[in-house]
C-alpha cells in the first residue's frame, strides 16, 4: 500500500510538472509527427502502397519520440538535483522506478493518442479498433520498462542523453518486432486469433523487461 | 601477480599454441574437402568456434556481473569488462566469416535468419555497453552500470532470438543453415577447433584481466606518490 502511495506521488509530481510547462509532450508530439512525414517523403515514390509500411512508420515514430520523453524524465531530475531528493524520500528504490515508469508510459500514450488520428489521415488506415489500442499500450509499456532503467543510467554519464538510444534499441528489438507485426495484422483486418500469439508474447516481454529493470534499478541509484 | 601466476599463464599459452598447430593441421590437411560446398566450407572450423567463444564470453560476463553486484569485488568487474571485449571481438569474427561463407553458398552476403540477426543485435548491444563504460566517470558507478548491462544484455539474448524466429517464420524460409551431414573426420576437426578457440579465449581473458589489474594498480600507486612528491 505504502509502495503504491509512493508511486502515485511520483507520478503526480511528474504530471504536475509536465502540465505546467508542456515542454516534453509538445516536443515528443512534434518529433513523432516529423518522423511520420519524413517517412512519407522517403518511401512514397518507391513503395506501391504506403499502407504496407504504415505499421513500421508508426512504431519508428513512437520509439523515436519515446526516447525523447525517457531522456527528459531523468535529465529534469538531475538538473535540479532532484534525484537526490527522490532518493531521500522514505520509499523503496523500486517505487521510484515504478513511478518514473508509469509517468513515462502516460506521456508516451498521450503523445500516441495525438499522433494516431493524424496517422490515420495520412496513411488512410482504420484506427478505431480496441485491439490496436491494446497493442499500442502493451508495446509502450515494454519499451518504457527497459527504457526507464537505461535512461537512469544514461543521464549519469558524461555524454548524458546520447547513450540512451544506442543502448535501448538493441534491447527493445523484441518489443518493436512484436508490436509492428501485430499492428500490421490488425491494420490488414486479419482475425484477432492470428494476432493472439503476438499479443501474448508482447505481454510476456513486458513482464520480463519490467522485472529485470525493477531488479536492476536498485543498483543504479545507489550512492 | 607473482611468479607462480606467470608460469601458469605461460603453460596455458604453450598449450594453446600446441592446440592451434594441431587444429590448423586438421583443418587444412587432414579433413577432406566437403563435396558440395568445396574448399570454402573449411571456414566452418573458424566460424562456429568464433560464434561459440562470443557466446561463452558474454555468459562469463553475465556471471561476473552478478558476482560483482553481490560481492562488490573489483576483480569481478575486471573479468566482466575483459570478457565483453573479447566477446565483441569473436562475434565480429563470427559475423564476418559467416558473411564470407554465405556469399558463395547462399548467394548473398546477409540474410535476416534468426541466428545471424540475434548475433548482430547482441553485437550492437555489447558495443554500446562498452561505450557507456567509457563515459562514466566514477569508478564504482562504472562497475555497477557495467554489471547491470551485462546481466540485462544476456537475459535479453534468448528473448531476441525467440522474437526474431517467430518474425521470420511468417516469411518463406529460403535457406536452412545446416544443410549437410557431418562426417566423423569433420566432427573431430570441429571439436579440435572448439577446444582451441576456448583455450585461446582463456589466454586472452587472463592476459586482459591482468592488464586491467595492473592499470588499476598503477593508478593506485600514482595516487600514493602524489602527496610524497609535493
Amino acid at each position: 500500500m505504502r509502495f503504491w502511495r509512493g508511486v502515485a506521488a511520483i507520478v503526480a509530481k511528474d504530471v504536475a510538472a509536465e502540465l505546467r510547462s508542456k515542454e516534453t509532450l509538445s516536443a515528443m508530439f512534434i518529433f513523432a509527427l516529423m518522423v511520420v512525414v519524413i517517412f512519407n517523403f522517403a518511401f512514397e515514390l518507391r513503395v506501391e502502397n504506403v499502407r504496407q509500411i504504415a505499421p513500421g512508420v508508426l512504431w519508428v515514430a513512437f520509439a523515436f519520440a519515446g526516447i525523447l520523453g525517457l531522456n527528459r524524465s531523468f535529465v529534469l531530475e538531475r538538473e535540479g538535483g532532484c534525484i537526490e531528493g527522490l532518493m531521500l524520500t522514505p520509499v523503496d528504490r523500486s517505487a521510484i522506478y515504478m513511478g518514473k515508469l508509469v509517468g513515462n508510459v502516460l506521456f508516451m500514450l498521450v503523445m500516441e493518442a495525438f499522433i494516431l488520428p493524424i496517422f490515420a489521415v495520412l496513411f488512410d488506415v482504420p484506427i478505431l479498433n480496441p485491439a490496436l489500442w491494446l497493442v499500442i499500450i502493451l508495446g509502450t509499456i515494454g519499451f518504457a520498462a527497459v527504457g526507464t532503467l537505461l535512461a537512469a543510467m544514461a543521464v549519469n554519464t558524461r555524454v548524458r542523453e546520447i547513450m540512451l538510444p544506442i543502448l535501448l534499441f538493441p534491447i527493445a528489438v523484441p518489443v518493436i518486432i512484436a508490436s509492428t507485426r501485430s499492428t500490421g495484422q490488425i491494420l490488414d483486418g486479419l482475425p484477432l486469433s492470428e494476432t493472439y500469439t503476438w499479443l501474448r508474447l508482447l505481454l510476456a516481454f513486458d513482464i520480463i523487461f519490467t522485472v529485470i529493470a525493477l531488479l536492476g534499478f536498485e543498483y543504479v541509484l545507489e550512492e | 601477480m607473482n611468479k607462480l601466476g606467470d608460469s601458469w599463464l605461460l603453460s596455458l599459452i604453450g598449450l594453446t599454441g600446441l592446440a592451434v598447430i594441431v587444429s590448423l593441421y586438421l583443418v587444412f590437411v587432414y579433413v577432406p574437402t566437403e563435396l558440395i560446398m568445396g574448399i570454402v566450407q573449411r571456414i566452418f572450423y573458424f566460424h562456429v568456434p568464433s560464434a561459440w567463444v562470443g557466446f561463452l564470453a558474454f555468459l562469463v560476463a553475465f556471471v561476473a556481473g552478478i558476482a560483482y553486484l553481490m560481492r562488490r569485488e573489483p576483480r569481478w568487474d575486471m573479468v566482466e569488462v575483459s570478457s565483453i571485449e573479447i566477446g565483441v571481438l569473436f562475434s565480429t569474427i563470427a559475423l564476418v566469416t559467416g558473411s564470407i561463407w554465405a556469399r558463395p553458398i547462399w548467394n548473398t552476403w546477409w540474410t535476416w535468419d534468426p541466428r545471424l540477426t540475434t548475433t548482430l543485435v547482441m553485437w550492437l548491444y555489447y558495443v554500446a555497453s562498452l561505450m557507456l563504460r567509457r563515459v562514466v566517470d566514477s569508478e564504482d558507478r562504472r562497475a555497477r552500470f557495467g554489471a547491470i548491462l551485462s546481466i540485462v544484455g544476456f537475459v535479453n539474448v534468448p528473448v531476441v532470438f525467440l522474437a526474431i524466429r517467430l518474425w521470420r517464420t511468417i516469411h518463406p524460409v529460403m535457406f536452412s543453415s545446416e544443410g549437410f551431414e557431418m562426417a566423423p573426420g569433420m566432427l573431430l576437426t570441429l571439436g579440435s577447433s572448439l577446444v582451441t578457440f576456448t583455450l585461446l579465449y582463456l589466454c586472452l581473458l587472463v592476459i586482459r584481466v591482468r592488464i586491467e589489474y595492473l592499470s588499476s594498480e598503477l593508478s593506485r600507486l600514482r595516487q600514493l606518490s602524489i602527496p610524497a612528491r609535493s
